[in-house]
């Protein structure tokens, strides 16, 4: 079984990489991340395993639509061929084979892929990075670096990243598609996504279920470096002159469209959790209880 | 606010938009026009009495059809407008759709697509067609059949006036909330949508109680279940689907609605609403829709292919097997809409599992369809063609909507534009298809001409190649990363150039579509060339083509009695006879037409005006003319009547001459 499908992603590999290696902009086929790759694996997995029913059926539909045209009077004609239990068999067993794998697959690689699923990689701590989805921009929150940014992600390539993810206005969608995967943001839930980035780069990021007039403009850039890199960035930012406090973060909360990166010293503790509670209790709703703080 | 209009002021006019205005104005003036052809060869007497009073299925049917084929090019223009914009807003460029709009024509499309264009062509094939495949008269209930339609016609109204008089919602066709609700959505938007999709949501709830009703109670003599002809099969799953779905789709709209308007918090983020349960509640209905749409489209071409391949049906029982599994299957698929809203593994797995489980029994379908081909004499008319074009282009959109029923996949392609492809792949190549084949197949049974094949082969190619231009551009796209519904993004996306291979593609299905337009009229012109009054102008197999064309208001002078599958065939070709014709004819009973369905859908359209506009007395005074319109029909006992024996010799004596001279 694991020789077949072994078989099947070489040649599916194959061919899908040499049919599409030409153009860089695939960003999903030329994935830099390890649930990107595996995610586009999957797909290559799957296609090829119906292609081996959906070509047959393909060519058998032109065949038979040329040979069995009513001018072609070489053709047999046989009018009571309405029933086979061998073709029948054949056309119910094919499927449900082909299924039967697929559906092996499908439980594999969901709980594999799983976004919730911690990456582990030994030795390396995962960076924790909270997401808010706003309108219409995405704040990121580094809880242990304690800075916070606008429509700029800085990740560090080769460490398993968790993201916590949740919404501050309507409901969304948080992908990085050249890393794979994708997860709703809805307001008073938190979801995870764990991705991590092999390779450096600057990968675009978007907001992916429509929110309103300003959804053109909601992506930013998620820039992938070194770790020192990461490091340095980081102190960067720690020295830049603005903080997030509850009222900078009560100003975000009005809808602004194609937001510049912006970039914060310093947040408010527990703002992503405030963010996430203010839905949960009544009274919360306008940030009373953070201001309390 | 003021009492008397509520909201309702001159800024609802859109007159600072120009593409709201060309649009508006092209409407009313078409509308215009209509009125003053109408009203200058008098005819509204003749539309009132024999159409729209009647409670005749094939008249209902046709109606249904009609506007579906008006809606068509509504919708279409909407596709035209977004595939241009996106072709040339990219860069500094950003079009000449601001977002708002833009997003109005998006939502807009998708309604209408679904709901005013595949809904009606289906239910008006189902109208046409059912009844004659069973041997009835009519349907069940023939007046209900009077209301669906009128309801029906009250959300197409609905969405057109939106056009004009304030503003269509900006949410998607599927309206999610939070986004549909009142703090993100304030206007009449959304309202708009939420009445015209809860008044001809009634409507077809109704439709599919009456069918099933029909389907079930009212076969000819010896029709048993296994005797069905594959379209009824199909049409009775769909039904059923409707019946059990559409009071899902009425609960969420209805839970939206007390959200809206009086404040509660079903779906809101705060105070304990919970948006991702109308997620869940509008896809429980919603993925049931696609299979009442393509289950009947899957029961035309399996007419067509055995009628055109002159072959019974190959293996009918399977077919009707495959049918019913994914009638089943259908209500455990719906949350592979959403496998990226945080469901555990274990769910998402199950939910995967089941969907590509749906490919079986379709692959089935397809394999039977080939195999009827199989040993075949293929009569290549354009029903055919459609066929031929649809088994290619459905296996690949049906591939890819396997794969995204892959989780893991799912989860890089979801609400790209990969999904937008594979929903086309099989809405077009399947739904659009199958009408189209219908159309022709059927129209020398409704209308007594056959429709123009010249044009009709054209329209299929313009149709197939437009839909590989601009949708396979799509696929491609949604690898690239490419967000459904972005109306303006960078060139550094590589996006640009397959936007406007899109948009080329858009072009030939715009040829397509004028041919179409172009066979209905060349075919109605010439409708005395074409006429077919034999009543079996394809040789045909079932109940439908044993009448004449177009058949008597009473469908059938005796009722028929069936013994095998292909009744029709076999009367023709193994002297087994359908109508026992030493027995002289006898009186029939028939309904009465009625004016109520098309006096409740006008209340029914100033009912949910004043809802859109908070024109408060006008609800009120809009729902007690209804309420009074419903207790008068119920203490109507004058419904019915016979047609006297007489009457139905002298109709059947004349149809005959006409057959023998054909």
């Amino acid at each position: 079984m694991n020789k077949i499908k072994n078989f099947i992603i070489a040649i599916a590999a194959f061919a899908g990489s040499s049919l599409l290696t030409g153009c860089k902009d695939l960003v999903v086929i030329h994935s830099k991340g390890m649930i990107g790759k595996d995610e586009r694996d999957l797909i290559f997995t799957a296609v090829a395993l119906m292609l081996l029913v959906v070509v047959p059926v393909i060519i058998l539909t032109l065949v038979f639509a040329y040979k069995y045209r009513a001018s072609n009077s070489n053709a047999k004609y046989d009018p009571g061929f309405t029933h086979s239990t061998k073709i029948e068999v054949v056309v119910w067993g094919v499927p449900i084979i082909i299924i039967g794998i697929l559906a092996v697959i499908v439980w594999k690689s969901t709980h594999a892929l799983d976004p919730y699923k911690p990456i582990e990689i030994e030795g390396v701590k995962p960076l924790n990075v909270q997401v808010v989805a706003l309108d219409w921009k995405w704040l990121f929150i580094y809880p242990e670096q304690h800075v916070a940014t606008i429509n700029y992600l800085q990740l560090p390539v080769g460490v398993p990243v968790d993201f916590s993810v949740t919404a501050d206005a309507p409901m969304n969608s948080f992908i990085i598609p050249q890393l794979g995967g994708q997860i709703y943001a809805m307001a008073g839930m938190k979801t995870h996504l764990n991705l991590i980035a092999d390779e450096a780069g600057i990968y675009d990021g978007r907001a992916y279920v429509i929110n309103g007039n300003g959804f053109n403009g909601m992506h930013f850039k998620a820039h992938v470096t070194s770790q020192e890199a990461f490091d340095s960035w980081v102190q960067e930012v720690k020295n830049s002159p603005n903080s997030l406090t509850t009222d900078v973060y009560k100003q975000l909360l009005k809808p602004t469209e194609y937001v510049q990166p912006q970039f914060y010293a310093s947040v408010t503790d527990n703002l992503f959790e405030d963010i996430v509670m203010k839905y949960m209790m009544p009274g919360m709703d306008d940030m009373q209880g953070m201001d309390a703080k | 606010m003021n009492d008397f209009l509520g909201r309702l002021t001159w800024d609802a006019i859109p007159i600072h938009e120009p593409p709201a205005v060309i649009a508006g104005a092209m409407m009313i003036g078409g509308f215009v026009f209509l009125v003053a052809l109408v009203t200058y060869f008098k005819k509204w007497g003749y539309l009132w009495k024999e159409w729209f009073t009647s409670v005749d299925h094939k008249r209902i049917g046709l109606m249904y059809i009609i506007i579906a084929i008006v809606m068509l090019l509504r919708g279409f223009a909407d596709a035209a407008l977004m595939r241009t914009q996106q072709a040339i807003s990219v860069g500094s460029d950003y079009g000449f759709l601001p977002p708002d709009h833009y997003n109005q024509i998006f939502t807009a499309h998708g309604v209408i697509m679904i709901f005013f264009v595949a809904m009606p062509l289906v239910v008006g094939l189902m109208n046409l067609v059912v009844p004659l495949q069973i041997g009835a008269r009519d349907v069940a209930f023939p007046y209900l059949n009077s209301l669906s339609f009128w309801l029906f016609m009250v959300g197409m109204v609905l969405m057109m006036l939106s056009l004009v008089v304030g503003s269509f919602a900006t949410t998607g066709w599927i309206n999610y909330a939070p986004l549909s609700e009142k703090v993100y959505s304030p206007g009449v938007g959304v309202d708009y949508y939420i009445w015209a999709l809860q008044i001809s949501g009634i409507g077809t709830t109704i439709s599919g109680i009456n069918f099933f009703v029909t389907i079930i109670k009212m076969r000819c003599p010896g029709m048993t279940l296994m005797k069905m002809p594959v379209f009824t099969w199909t049409a009775l799953c769909s039904n059923i689907l409707i019946i059990i779905s559409f009071p899902m789709m009425t609960a969420a709209l209805a839970l939206l609605t007390l959200d809206r308007y009086l404040g509660f918090h079903f779906f809101t983020d705060t105070a304990g609403g919970n948006p991702m349960l109308y997620v869940n509640l509008i896809w429980a209905w919603g993925h049931p829709e696609v299979y009442i749409l393509v289950l009947p489209a899957f029961g035309v071409f399996s007419e067509v292919t055995s009628t055109f391949s002159r072959k019974p049906l190959f293996g009918y029982a399977t077919m009707v097997y495959a049918t019913v599994s994914i009638t089943v299957l259908s209500f455990i698929v719906w949350l592979h809409h959403f496998f990226t809203m945080g469901a555990g593994a274990n769910v998402n797995a199950f939910f995967g599992i089941m969907t590509t489980i749906i490919a079986i029994p379709t692959g089935v379908k397809i394999f039977n369809w080939l195999f009827t081909m199989f040993r075949g004499r293929i009569w290549f008319a354009a029903p055919m063609y459609f066929t031929v074009g649809f088994i290619i282009t459905f296996s690949i959109g049906g591939m890819t909507g396997v794969l995204l029923a892959v989780p893991g996949a799912d989860f890089v392609l979801h609400n790209s534009l990969f999904v937008i492809a594979h929903f086309h792949n099989v809405i077009i190549g399947g739904v659009v298809f199958a009408c189209m084949a219908g159309l022709s197949f059927w129209c020398p049974k409704a209308l007594g001409f056959k429709m123009n094949e010249g044009l009709g082969k054209a329209s299929f190619w313009f149709w197939l190649v437009g839909f590989y231009v601009a949708f396979m551009p799509l696929y491609v796209l949604g690898f690239m990363g490419a967000t459904r519904r972005i109306s303006h993004y960078d060139f550094s996306t590589g996006w640009h150039p397959l936007f406007v291979v899109a948009f080329i593609g858009m072009l030939l299905i715009a040829i397509g579509i004028g041919c179409q337009v172009l066979q209905i009229l060349v075919s109605v012109i010439k409708a005395k060339q074409n006429q077919d009054y034999t009543g079996d102008p394809w040789d045909g197999r079932t109940l439908e083509w044993a009448t004449s064309s177009p058949p008597p208001f009473y469908n059938f002078a005796r009722i028929p009695t069936v013994t095998t599958l292909e009744p029709h065939w076999d009367a023709k070709h193994n002297a087994t006879p359908i109508f026992d014709e030493s027995k002289p004819y006898e009186d029939i009973h028939m309904p009465r037409n009625t004016g109520v369905g098309a006096i409740i859908g006008l209340f029914a359209f100033t009912l949910s005006f004043g809802l859109i506009w908070y024109i408060w007395w006008l609800v009120a005074a809009s729902g007690l003319a209804i309420f009074a319109c419903v207790v008068a029909r119920s203490l109507d006992h004058d419904i019915d009547y016979y047609v006297p024996a007489e009457e139905v010799e002298r109709i059947e004596n004349e149809l005959m001459l006409r057959r023998n001279k054909a």
